[in-house]
């Protein structure tokens, strides 16, 4: 598997206060790059981009309210590259509906296990509009929609009935199912580009 | 669009790892539990140490009870069926409950069969005493495997030795040479593909959670350490002195497991730990582990 150029040079924090963040770690290391896990706000020190896994925002929005992880975040949000899956997006997000830690850097409204419960958890392949070649297959688990966005978010993927689950707002990426648990890491590599920068092709 | 495959099932777990699953009898236990950041909940009208006080036959918990529980929480809500019980599997599947517990802390239905797993939509999750037993129920369906312990005791003993076989004949087994894993396979009476499987990959092909007889951020530090993804807390934490402070601390613990100083903090202060009872005080009947096989 060829690694994306210069990636080696690059470090990438993975938010570890509870989920899936292993599997985004073994992805971004088979990419060549360097990842840290983020427990504690000196973790934050000299990433170049931030992926918050999947797992209960709940958990993961008081973890990081109770070590003083949310404003370090916040402030770091857009001079860095960030990008959440699933229950990572929830944290994104500008509202949940609910009332639980978030770190509203996203311009979007969200709903929580808009599917419904386990039992209703799907594959379906996506039309990415950031993305070349194939469609993408998406796994969505107790997954949530983007029910609105803001101006300066750009929508990147919609599921057949036009629900939004992936979508973009400069160098922060929300996505509502994770490519972590699939073997296609044309995501993983797209957000690469965003954290260097290069995030513009599209 | 595909519901029920096995890359949500086994995914759903995946989203667990690094928390703290919490034994509640009530829809305010579920509140507190959520509260104190658990990453679901296991619906119960009695937790395992009260089980084990009460006698009788231990059976699927009310199912008004279980709907009350997931009414009052956003976090999945989990909950148990007797071994080999698979009509009760079918009731909590209709439920809408997001994992199935397959459990030997209820009393089994049935000496010889497992549910058969793979028919369902809903994922489960079984325990295990070694690696022979988990790679047994991954192979009839469990999307999830945990160490059986010892439910209700609040002696962490059992699940440390548990934890201790399936991470020991993991290491094992990534020592042999391809010709030897099918004697190993028989010898441990486990699926063959499935023992090749772990082999390759060096670890459990679902996720493994400890459970049975923690009760104390240390004793979720330690089998986080052991190399469990995450942990079960059944009476440790609503038959202790206060447990919205303990059941935080726990999670604390499981998240920040491999910092001592934050141990020693998070586990100042929380009251009075569940008494329990010595496993070795156990007369041979009352140990719950022992069923399945």
């Amino acid at each position: 598997m060829p690694v994306v150029g210069g990636n080696e040079k690059m470090r990438i924090g993975v938010l570890a206060l509870q989920g899936d963040f292993a599997e985004h770690r073994v992805v971004l290391a088979r990419l060549g790059v360097e990842t840290v896990e983020v427990r504690l706000p000196r973790d934050l020190n000299g990433i170049d981009g931030l992926v918050m896994p999947g797992g209960e925002s709940t958990t993961i929005g008081k973890l990081a309210h109770d070590y003083g992880l949310e404003q370090p975040i916040r402030d770091m949000a857009g001079s860095i590259a960030m990008w959440g899956t699933c229950g990572g997006l929830v944290f994104m997000a500008r509202d949940v509906g609910v009332d639980q830690p978030i770190l509203a850097i996203v311009d979007m409204v969200v709903q929580r296990n808009a599917f419904g419960r386990q039992v209703d958890s799907f594959e379906e392949d996506l039309d990415m509009a950031c993305l070349r070649g194939e469609p993408y297959h998406g796994v969505f688990i107790r997954a949530p929609v983007i029910v609105s966005v803001g101006p300066d978010v750009e929508v990147l993927g919609k599921l057949k009935d036009g629900r939004i689950v992936a979508v973009r707002q400069g160098r922060l990426m929300a996505t509502s199912f994770h490519p972590e648990l699939t073997a296609d890491d044309r995501l993983h590599r797209f957000f690469l580009e965003l954290a260097a920068g290069n995030g513009n092709r599209s | 669009m595909e519901t029920g495959t096995e890359t949500v099932k086994r995914g759903h777990a995946q989203m667990l790892k690094g928390g703290v699953i919490m034994d509640v009898v009530t829809p305010e236990h579920a509140r507190i539990a959520e509260e104190a950041g658990a990453c679901a909940v296991m619906a119960l009208e009695r937790v395992p140490a009260d089980i084990r006080a009460h006698g009788g036959v231990a059976r699927m918990s009310d199912p008004g009870l279980i709907r009350e529980i997931m009414d009052a929480v956003t976090i999945p809500v989990m909950a148990k069926c007797r071994i080999g019980h698979f009509v009760e599997a079918q009731i909590l599947q209709a439920l809408g409950v997001d994992y199935i517990d397959e459990s030997e802390v209820l009393t089994p239905a049935d000496e010889q069969h497992h549910i058969h797993k793979h028919d369902f939509t809903v994922p489960f999750v079984c325990g295990c005493r070694d690696l022979g037993e988990a790679l047994r129920r991954i192979g009839e369906g469990a999307a999830m495997i945990r160490t059986k312990g010892e439910a209700g005791t609040g002696d962490v003993v059992e699940a440390v030795r548990h934890a201790r076989a399936v991470m020991g004949e993991i290491r094992r087994l990534a020592t042999m040479r391809p010709d030897e894993l099918m004697a190993y396979a028989k010898s441990i009476g486990a699926p063959y593909q499935l023992v090749m499987e772990t082999a390759e990959k060096g670890r459990l092909p679902v996720v493994n959670f400890a459970a049975g007889g923690l009760a104390t951020p240390a004793d979720a530090a330690m089998m986080m350490q052991l190399g469990m993804d995450g942990v079960f807390v059944g009476s440790g934490i609503f038959k202790s002195g206060n447990p919205a402070a303990r059941g935080k601390a726990i999670v604390r613990a499981v998240t920040h497991f491999k910092d001592p100083e934050i141990l020693a903090e998070v586990s100042q202060g929380l009251g009075e730990p569940m008494v329990g009872i010595g496993v070795t005080e156990l007369p041979e009947g009352a140990r719950l582990a022992g069923r399945g096989w």
